[in-house]
């Protein structure tokens, strides 16, 4: 850890800049399951960072705990250099955190506006008598935040859908809807747990775009867990593997590719 | 053919937002509002303005008020009733309290009480969803109306236990008690009504109401987008008792007059309005109107048909408009479980390409 705050710039001619956040020593356990086991990694500003890991490693966990929805017993996470006491999940959205979930979680009695818009949320802040009256403040309020808003639809290419309730939409499309979703807070640090999850090719293609587009865009950071592992390779700037809570291997795709630890988890070796 | 949105395009968010989108259903908006403020008063008299219009229009506030909670945050409450209660008795004390200040501000702070004792029994809504949350609100209720029957302070020593409605007027024209014109009880009702209906509406639109939802539907991804479960919950809590207490309030003092709490806000009472927002349509302004009409009106108008149509018994036909009553939600509910405003909003998306439907 020597180079801590140097920035560089990429081939592709992106920056990626200092350490935006740091996991230091998390155990998270669950009654006598230990989930995670003592894992130290951190998130530079700017780059794409892939969590992978065969089934049960404990990446969603990983993830949960970033976002604030498990608190680990053990070790620290840093945000920017500082320490971050325990939050509710509420709290550590409005610190810039979005996520998306491994299965679609969202709003489904809503309209795909409305479900982006809630992403919104954190920045709107005119009091509930304004909104009653919906006079001045609130209104204005509301029409800055849905020009933004129809950007992001914009930028996601889901402009024909935009009124239709979310329960009635296919499978990819919902999944594009809950990366609207995370990415209409503008956050500083984007989570996405499986985004590809039981997508064709065509769709993961059209996500990889998306995703790339958002960190190259936006200069969003952005932790991806993924199985696929072709999109992982490619997409990445760094990866953490997790086998069994524990932490295997980190560093490039192709320093991966090589680690003998990674190739015993993924292709199975007996663990002893 | 008569329902058309042909060139009519908005230019603007703000128009995007409008409440009625569609040129047609704004006028058609204005043509009832008019008729209602400026057609009905004229002609109405007490059969009408104490059987259908009074009822309808104050029931609409309490299902507002629980269509807010149930359908638009997603809190299931069986304590209307309990709510209706405190706003009734907040404006009985209060009007016998101050009684040079107006009825109007009276009501409002009925309301304001009521907000007040909801967040109080909404706290559980904190640990617990659903059915248990249910049984805590009908704590509320059973509580409530013993309060209100035990302790003499709240119906000011009266022997009878009853309160009611002293004589008030707004602007010189009697509103409650015994002297009031059908009219004027119409008129406050409506003017209420109206601006409930429209704050209800504001709310639910905006950034609060999308906070409601997102709790509903899924409170868990709710949080993480940054939704603080804690005021959701209890602002949800403080508007839909506001509404309620507001319904209360009226129902008392401009509706009954006079009441006796465990007759007039029982646990019937609860069921009844939760029956209208199920009826009417969940988390749906418009359903609110719709199912307070349909269980007003239903039974007038089957003992209208029963007694004065076949000529029946009055005491059959009031039993046997239960049996129909019942029967009719069931198989309502089993045709449209989503509510009558969904059968409207079915019966529009029908009448935008009818009758050419390519």
């Amino acid at each position: 850890m020597k180079d801590t705050n140097e920035s560089r710039v990429t081939e592709d001619g992106r920056t990626i800049g200092g350490i935006l956040m740091e996991m230091r020593n998390i155990t998270l356990r669950f009654g006598g399951v230990v989930a995670i086991k003592d894992i130290s990694f951190d998130i530079r500003e700017g780059e794409i960072r892939a969590i992978i890991g065969p089934n049960g490693a404990g990446k969603s966990s990983m993830l949960n705990v970033i976002s604030g929805f498990y608190h680990p017993q053990e070790g620290d996470v840093f945000f920017r250099g500082e320490k971050r006491p325990a939050m509710k999940p509420y709290q550590v959205a409005n610190m810039g955190i979005a996520r998306t979930f491994q299965n679609i979680a969202l709003f489904e009695g809503m309209s795909v506006l409305d479900n982006i818009m809630t992403g919104r949320l954190t920045h709107m802040k005119s009091g509930m008598l304004a909104q009653a009256i919906w006079w001045g403040k609130a209104e204005r309020e509301e029409i800055e935040n849905r020009e933004l808003v129809e950007r992001v639809i914009d930028f996601l290419e889901i402009q024909a859908i935009r009124k239709t309730p979310v329960g009635r939409l296919p499978y990819g499309l919902k999944k594009r809807v809950e990366l609207g979703r995370a990415l209409a807070s503008e956050p500083k640090l984007l989570l996405l747990d499986e985004p590809m999850a039981g997508m064709n090719v065509e769709e993961k293609e059209d996500m990889s775009r998306f995703i790339l587009d958002v960190n190259d865009e936006f200069g969003t950071t952005i932790a991806l867990i993924e199985h696929d592992m072709g999109v992982v390779m490619d997409l990445s700037d760094r990866v953490v593997v997790m086998d069994y809570g524990k932490k295997i291997g980190d560093g490039t795709p192709e320093e991966v590719r090589n680690n003998q630890d990674v190739i015993d988890a993924y292709l199975g070796v007996a663990h002893d | 053919m008569f329902y058309r949105e042909a060139g009519d395009f908005n230019t603007s968010y703000k128009q995007d937002n409008q409440t009625f989108p569609i040129k047609f259903d704004r006028w058609r908006y204005y043509a009832v509002l008019a008729v209602a403020f400026g057609v009905v008063p004229f002609f109405i008299n007490d059969y009408w303005a104490n059987a259908v219009f009074v009822p309808f229009l104050i029931y609409t506030i309490a299902a507002i008020g629980l269509n807010i909670l149930t359908g638009y945050c997603g809190q299931l409450s069986l304590g209307t009733g309990g709510f209706m209660a405190v706003g009734a008795y907040a404006v009985y004390k209060l009007m016998t309290a101050f009684p040079d200040v107006s009825i109007v501000i009276h009501v409002i702070l009925a309301g304001g009480i009521t907000a007040a004792v909801g967040v109080l029994f909404g706290l559980p809504s904190l640990r617990i969803k659903g059915f248990y949350l249910a049984v805590a609100t009908l704590a509320a209720q059973f509580f409530l109306v013993w309060l209100f029957n035990r302790v003499p302070w709240f119906y000011n020593y009266s022997a009878s236990g009853q309160i009611s409605a002293p004589e008030r007027t707004v602007v010189g024209v009697a509103v409650t008690g015994a002297n009031t014109e059908a009219w004027a009880k119409y008129m406050i009702s409506l003017v209420f009504v109206v601006a409930c209906a429209w704050l209800a509406r504001n709310l639910t639109r905006g950034t609060i109401g999308r906070k409601w939802m997102a709790i509903r539907d899924m409170d868990i991804a709710a949080e993480i987008i940054g939704v603080n479960p804690l005021t959701a919950k209890l602002s949800a809590f403080a508007v839909s008792s506001f509404f309620v207490g507001i319904s209360g309030a009226l129902f008392f003092s401009v509706y009954l007059g006079a009441v006796e709490v465990g007759e007039a806000f029982g646990i019937q009472k609860s069921f009844l309005v939760l029956f209208m927002i199920i009826i009417g349509g969940l988390g749906s302004i418009f359903g609110s109107f719709a199912g307070a009409a349909f269980l007003v009106l239903l039974p007038v108008l089957l003992k209208n048909t029963l007694v004065g149509g076949f000529g029946w018994a009055t005491d059959l036909a009031a039993h046997f408009e239960l049996v129909i009553v019942g029967g009719l939600i069931i198989s309502f509910l089993i045709m449209e479980p989503h509510g009558l405003a969904q059968l409207w909003r079915v019966a529009k998306e029908k009448l935008r390409l009818w009758p050419f439907p390519h």
